[in-house]
């Protein structure tokens, strides 16, 4: 059977067992609607919070970037999962007890103010939006390839049916498909992996075989043959990368405090029942999400082998199936520069023949390795599980941010719980819309955006988050401040130099590097703004009234774990 | 104070103290081993595993799964010393 053909049969599969997830566990009040009535198992939890966490960049892109970066993509490695490490520890049993529904919530009561919460709805929205956009775009890309529909159709089905699931069952029917979604995921990436190890290193493990000698007899280790035509064809060392130390810190720092203050995964914590709960399903959530972690920088070292072995030096005409299809899809471009009919793949801009788009290289790998053809449609299963499951997260954020932070905080209180649930299921509607739309005509900043959710996070949540729990005497006035510098320090410097727009546009960009703060990329200085708002938040603090007692009294009560109840409707 | 509120405040002291310990271990293994001393631990081999890009790709990430699931032990146990669990 052909690629496509299996390709039908899997998604067709999994994607009824979404829609039959979803039609089974629908959302009957708000609770069921924002956090799945509170009784999800620990297990559960966090197989969903690791299928919500790990969204189309994790699966599809990861790897591939790693692949091309070496050393340097060590920084998402360490970065998506040290974050998870805060998280777990410093963030999400104190907002299991604190017990409400969404991270605006939190940030609004405990700094006792309306415009503390409307920032934090902003920041929410942002970086929901972007993310969301990403993921349709994902969705866009597996189907465009492997079913051949072009980028637009398949971004409309990858519309209808998150919404069904999502407007539908709300975060109960969500958490039930991400469990499913997780399974399809882990099982779709890791296949390849262990296949791929086993063929070049006849070691299954993919995270043992990635240092583990050849299996051609050479009794040459993988890496150092990496190592070795990665020079020879004057690139980096793989394992040394070329980012400066203070740089590669810097962006460490900035995606670890960055992702931990994503709304969408927070919000996951208020759905089990006792902070005990909350606690344990982080770890599980971790271990289900390191076994991806850790068995992609294997491929991306397999990947990387096995490509330049491929098409270096070797005739175009010559190249596999796969050359081809990828090339319509205008991922891969061949131009013959010294027209000798060769592909030649160097570091030398001038004399390089071959472009590679790093998000493909996940999707070609088993391809490139010639793998059975289930295999290679099952990757793409894996793919469009990915991406759904964390379009459904952020797109529950969304909806609850407007329906319950906005609608039903500030704009209008009385509203009945079926009034606002319908409020959510359209709230979820339109946004759908809009990231579909931006999901098929993605803004050409699509990337830097990204980066720069990732630096607002850092800069705005995560320092007002850990210290309304960790400092009883933090006030509104600092945490505002410390949140508004922050954010606007970030986006500063991300104009500047990411943008150029204060030195006559894009084109000044590369000239800017030279004058780098402390020599640390946009993508890094997150975690200045972050090292800023701390430091504003503590000292304007000290100028200004105590928080009330009322408030010091709940930051006493979430350090307390027991009695937590459920996440309380108010 | 009441017995209640000192109570709390004990809990929360040990509580702090086990963060600040867990997340020690946290930034040696991934800002220590695996960023500021990436390129001495490199001159040490693991296999075909340069020590340094090991702990930054793979050891890293093995540490901080350990991490959590040691914290729920720890404060499984706190809870119980102080009553607080469920």
């Amino acid at each position: 059977m052909s690629v496509q053909i299996w390709t039908y049969i899997l998604v067709g599969i999994t994607f009824s067992i979404y829609i039959g997830i979803a039609i089974w566990s629908r959302a009957g009040s708000t609770k069921e609607f924002y956090v799945a009535g509170g009784g999800v198992s620990p297990l559960a939890n966090g197989m969903a919070t690791a299928a919500d966490w790990m969204s189309a960049a994790s699966f599809i892109s990861m790897a591939g970037i790693i692949a091309f970066a070496g050393y340097d993509g060590s920084v998402y490695l360490m970065g998506w999962t040290g974050g998870y490490v805060l998280l777990a520890l410093l963030l999400a049993p104190y907002l299991r007890k604190f017990g409400k529904f969404t991270v605006p919530d939190f940030i609004g009561d405990r700094y006792y103010s309306k415009t503390a919460r409307l920032v934090a709805v902003l920041c929410a929205l942002l970086v929901s939006f972007t993310y969301v956009a990403g993921q349709m775009q994902g969705v866009g890309l597996v189907f465009s390839r492997f079913l051949e529909v072009d980028m637009t159709t398949g971004v409309i089905i990858g519309m209808v049916i998150v919404l069904f699931y999502a407007v539908l069952g709300g975060m109960k029917g969500i958490t039930y498909t991400q469990v499913a979604q997780y399974c399809v995921l882990i099982f779709a990436f890791m296949v390849p992996a262990i296949f791929i190890s086993f063929q070049m290193t006849g070691n299954p493990i993919p995270q043992l075989g990635m240092g583990s000698t050849l299996s051609d007899g050479s009794g040459i280790f993988l890496l150092d043959k990496l190592d070795g035509l990665s020079t020879e064809l004057g690139f980096d060392e793989y394992t040394s990368g070329s980012k400066s130390m203070i740089d590669v810190f810097a962006i460490t720092l900035a995606l670890m405090v960055g992702t931990a203050g994503l709304p969408h995964v927070i919000v996951r914590f208020f759905t089990v029942k006792r902070v005990k709960d909350a606690r344990k399903s982080a770890g599980w959530a971790l271990l289900l999400i390191a076994i991806l972690y850790t068995a992609a920088p294997a491929v991306s070292v397999f990947a990387r082998t096995n490509m330049i072995d491929t098409v270096n030096n070797k005739p175009y005409a010559e190249m596999p199936e796969w050359f081809s299809k990828w090339e319509i899809t205008g991922l891969i471009a061949f131009e013959d520069k010294n027209g000798d009919g060769k592909i030649q793949y160097v570091a030398d801009k001038s004399k390089n023949e071959l472009n590679v788009n790093r998000d493909i290289m996940v999707l070609a790998n088993p391809e490139i390795a010639n793998l059975p053809a289930w295999v290679i449609a099952l990757v793409a299963a894996g793919g469009l599980a990915a991406a759904l499951s964390t379009a459904a997260g952020l797109l529950l954020v969304i909806s609850s941010s407007v329906s319950h932070d906005l609608i039903k905080k500030v704009f209008k209180p009385d509203i009945s719980d079926k009034g606002e649930l319908w409020a959510a299921r359209g709230a979820a509607t339109v946004a759908v819309v809009i990231a579909g739309y931006f999901g098929i005509n993605p803004p050409g900043f699509v990337a830097a955006v990204v980066a720069l959710a990732f630096g607002l996070a850092a800069a705005s949540f995560f320092p007002a988050i850990v210290l309304g729990i960790f400092y009883k005497k933090m006030n509104k006035e600092g945490a505002i401040a410390g949140m508004v510098i922050g954010i606007t320090l970030m986006l500063f410097y991300m104009l500047k130099f990411k943008f150029g727009i204060f030195d006559g546009g894009k084109e000044a960009v590369e000239g800017l590097k030279d004058s780098w703060w402390f020599g640390i990329s946009p993508e890094g200085f997150g975690s200045v703004a972050m090292l800023v708002n701390f430091i504003v938040s503590i000292a304007i603090m000290k100028f200004t009234p105590e928080p009330p007692e009322t408030v010091q009294k709940i930051v006493e009560d979430i350090r307390i774990p027991n009695n937590a109840g459920e996440a309380i409707e108010h | 104070m009441s017995e209640q509120q000192k109570k709390a405040s004990a809990y929360w002291k040990e509580n702090v103290k086990y963060l600040f310990i867990l997340l020690a271990i946290w930034f040696i293994v991934s800002y220590g081993a695996g960023i500021l001393f990436k390129d001495a631990l490199d001159t040490i081999r693991l296999g075909g595993f340069k020590l340094g890009f090991w702990f930054a790709q793979q050891g890293s990430i093995y540490v901080f799964v350990v991490l959590i699931f040691v914290y729920v032990r720890l404060m499984n146990k706190l809870d119980k010393k102080y009553g607080y669990d469920e």
